[in-house]
């Protein structure tokens, strides 16, 4: 019997590339179950666009879909790029943490403003997991890292609060512990229009949790154990924990719908 | 733009030569001298049914560009020195990737912020190399407002034909002369390769791969990273790198007969030759005319695609003239391949001028040539 997510995936690239008991995979079922309860038997109206990184690599090549692969912190803009001139596709942008907000960060900033019509899916692993686990801009405060060995002497960046400020139509921030709340923020994102951001804290069991001393089973406990809802009104202090639950939820007109409306103008 | 006779300034010229060429998508950033293609462009995109977007900075311009291609547009932007440093990140994945798509670079002064509306011609290698890795794009330079219509069309098909990146190196002079351009009948569209085949292999390496449109369940694999035929990834096989590199090369290099573009004049019977391009090139022409009053002939090549280049007429030019002269508005940069063709066939001198705003005038480009002439 066929896995039930199979007909998503191109099988002939799998296994995937990813380390034993990495996050990715729990990120990649979410989404594709997701994708699946919103109907979608395959991936035809999708283009998955990712940049470089770990979870780069989450939709090419193992998505049955078309896929555009660029250059780090690069995928927001194409991704815009293609909304615009296809505006009936399913614009999707998976990447890491470093890549959508450290290196990408103005385009994430810019993209929510507009409130370009993509979903991007933020896979925050706490650190640059494919070069050896250096400090990113989401690495809570004081953890060690290959580029930090006396801990990280910086405050991690809260990309959902930013999002949403920004002004993008959904953000909304789950770990991979909170598997049914994060699969059901990516069922809600992908039914909206605008910008949605989808964060999933995911452990990186090879470049953190190797320094933590924590194997991936005692990881997904400590995020889970960890979260703070935001529903409780509560703020986690850096390095304590993580915010968990919906930023945003709004419904203004998507870049696309007011690109479109020039035409015929002038 | 109807055809006939038209006055209109070369950025002008060049946003109408990308309309008639079918260009339907722009995203950009603002920067002189290059902003004029970029608002004549906001206003007529719209009302075409093309899409029009002004971007966080130049990376998101050219990632923009690349991602609409890939969908489908027909893509070019305008920039200019710092912004064109910024998009070489963007041009690199463009070659990897096979992206059409067309950089309008208005040459300004540098290095670093320079002097922002005054004119140069210092990106000449960066045009050319400003990627890392191996790697060959076209560049085409416009010497006059008909040029930048003309080769704006140019720009756009060879783009589309070739699934390669192209620049067309204007500089301030050129953009914001305004001149007589005479828009013709008919403007040819060169199409994209579509049809069955592998989207990253070719037997042939001057044809380029059919590129298969998004969203038409043809599960597109592109990739910045080495990939085969197919798209997929190869990270550590040296034959798929080899192969890969190579043809996206002989693509560009092997069709440099075709893409060459160059006006000669009076070169049969030249004392002194020259090779020049840009406004460079229209300063050399007007002291040709100057000095065939002295009865000096002066042979002028004007190269209007600066890579690959046109190597036949530099070297033709170099077995008649007792030298060649290449003026440039910067410190030299094209004498070293005019050097190189040349082979010691005839002396090679350079005419450098780093104007900060200050033209090469045809009675200095005369001087230099009596002298050479003895």
């Amino acid at each position: 019997m066929k896995h039930p997510l199979a007909p998503y995936l191109r099988e002939e690239v799998l296994p995937g590339p990813f380390c034993p008991g990495c996050g990715h995979g729990l990120v990649l079922g979410a989404l594709l179950r997701a994708i699946a309860r919103r109907g979608h038997v395959d991936l035809r109206d999708f283009v998955f666009v990712s940049g470089i990184g770990c979870a780069a690599w989450i939709p090419s090549p193992h998505l049955r879909a078309d896929s555009l692969h660029v250059a780090h912190g690069r995928a927001v803009p194409t991704a815009i790029g293609v909304k615009l001139r296809r505006p009936e596709l399913n614009v999707v942008v998976v990447g890491g943490d470093g890549d959508i907000a450290g290196i990408g960060g103005n385009h994430l900033v810019h993209a929510a403003r507009r409130n370009a019509d993509l979903l991007v899916l933020m896979v925050n692993n706490l650190v640059y997991g494919m070069t050896g686990g250096q400090v990113g801009p989401t690495t809570p405060h004081g953890l060690p890292t290959s580029t930090t060995p006396y801990g990280n002497p910086e405050r991690p960046l809260d990309a959902a609060a930013v999002v949403a400020a920004a002004g993008a139509n959904y953000v909304a921030r789950w770990t991979v512990a909170h598997g049914r709340p994060l699969e059901d923020a990516l069922f809600k994102a992908l039914g909206k229009r605008g910008f949605r951001f989808v964060e999933a804290v995911a452990q990186c069991p090879s470049r953190v949790g190797g320094r933590l001393r924590m194997e991936p089973g005692a990881f997904l406990r400590w995020m889970r154990d960890h979260s703070v809802p935001l529903s409780a009104g509560g703020e986690a202090k850096p390095g304590d924990g993580f915010v968990v639950g919906e930023y945003a939820d709004r419904d203004e007109p998507g870049l696309a719908q007011s690109v479109a409306a020039l035409r015929g103008q002038g | 733009m109807r055809p006939g006779r038209h006055f209109l300034s070369g950025n002008t010229a060049l946003a109408e030569g990308a309309l008639a060429a079918g260009v339907d998508f722009y995203a950009g950033y603002p920067i002189t001298p290059s902003s004029e293609i970029m608002e004549h462009l906001a206003r007529e995109l719209p009302r075409r049914g093309g899409t029009f977007l002004q971007a966080e900075d130049e990376i998101a311009s050219i990632f923009m560009l690349i991602g609409a291609s890939w969908a489908g547009a027909r893509a070019l932007t305008a920039t200019s020195g710092p912004g064109f440093s910024l998009m070489q990140e963007g041009l690199g994945i463009a070659i990897m990737t096979e992206t059409p798509l067309v950089v309008v670079d208005v040459m300004r002064l540098g290095p670093g912020t320079g002097q922002a509306s005054k004119a140069g011609q210092g990106d000449l290698m960066q045009a050319r190399w400003g990627r890392h890795g191996d790697q060959h794009l076209v560049v085409y330079a416009p010497s006059s407002a008909q040029d930048c219509f003309d080769l704006g069309v140019r720009a756009v098909n060879t783009a589309e034909r070739l699934r390669v990146p192209v620049v067309v190196l204007s500089d301030e002079l050129v953009a914001h002369t305004w001149e007589e351009v005479v828009v013709p009948e008919v403007v040819e569209r060169a199409e994209r390769p579509l049809g069955p085949g592998l989207p990253f292999h070719s037997d042939d390496p001057r044809l380029p791969p059919p590129m298969p449109p998004l969203g038409q369940g043809h599960g597109v694999l592109m990739t910045g990273s080495t990939h085969d035929g197919r798209g997929v990834r190869f990270t550590s096989d040296p034959a798929v790198h080899r192969a890969l590199v190579t043809r996206l090369a002989d693509k560009v290099r092997l069709n440099a007969e075709d893409l060459a573009v160059v006006e000669e004049h009076g070169v049969e019977d030249a004392h002194v030759g020259m090779v020049a391009y840009g406004s460079a090139a229209r300063a050399a022409l007007a002291a040709r005319d100057l000095l065939s009053r002295e009865g000096l002939r002066l042979g002028v090549v004007v190269l209007k695609t600066l890579w690959p280049l046109p190597e036949g007429p530099i070297r033709a030019l170099a077995e008649r003239a007792r030298a060649i002269l290449v003026p440039e508005l910067s410190l030299g940069q094209l004498v070293l391949d005019v050097e190189r063709i040349a082979a010691g066939r005839c002396p090679v001198v350079g005419l450098p001028k780093v104007g900060g705003g200050v033209p090469l005038f045809p009675s200095e480009i005369a001087a230099r040539a009596r002298e050479v002439a003895g």
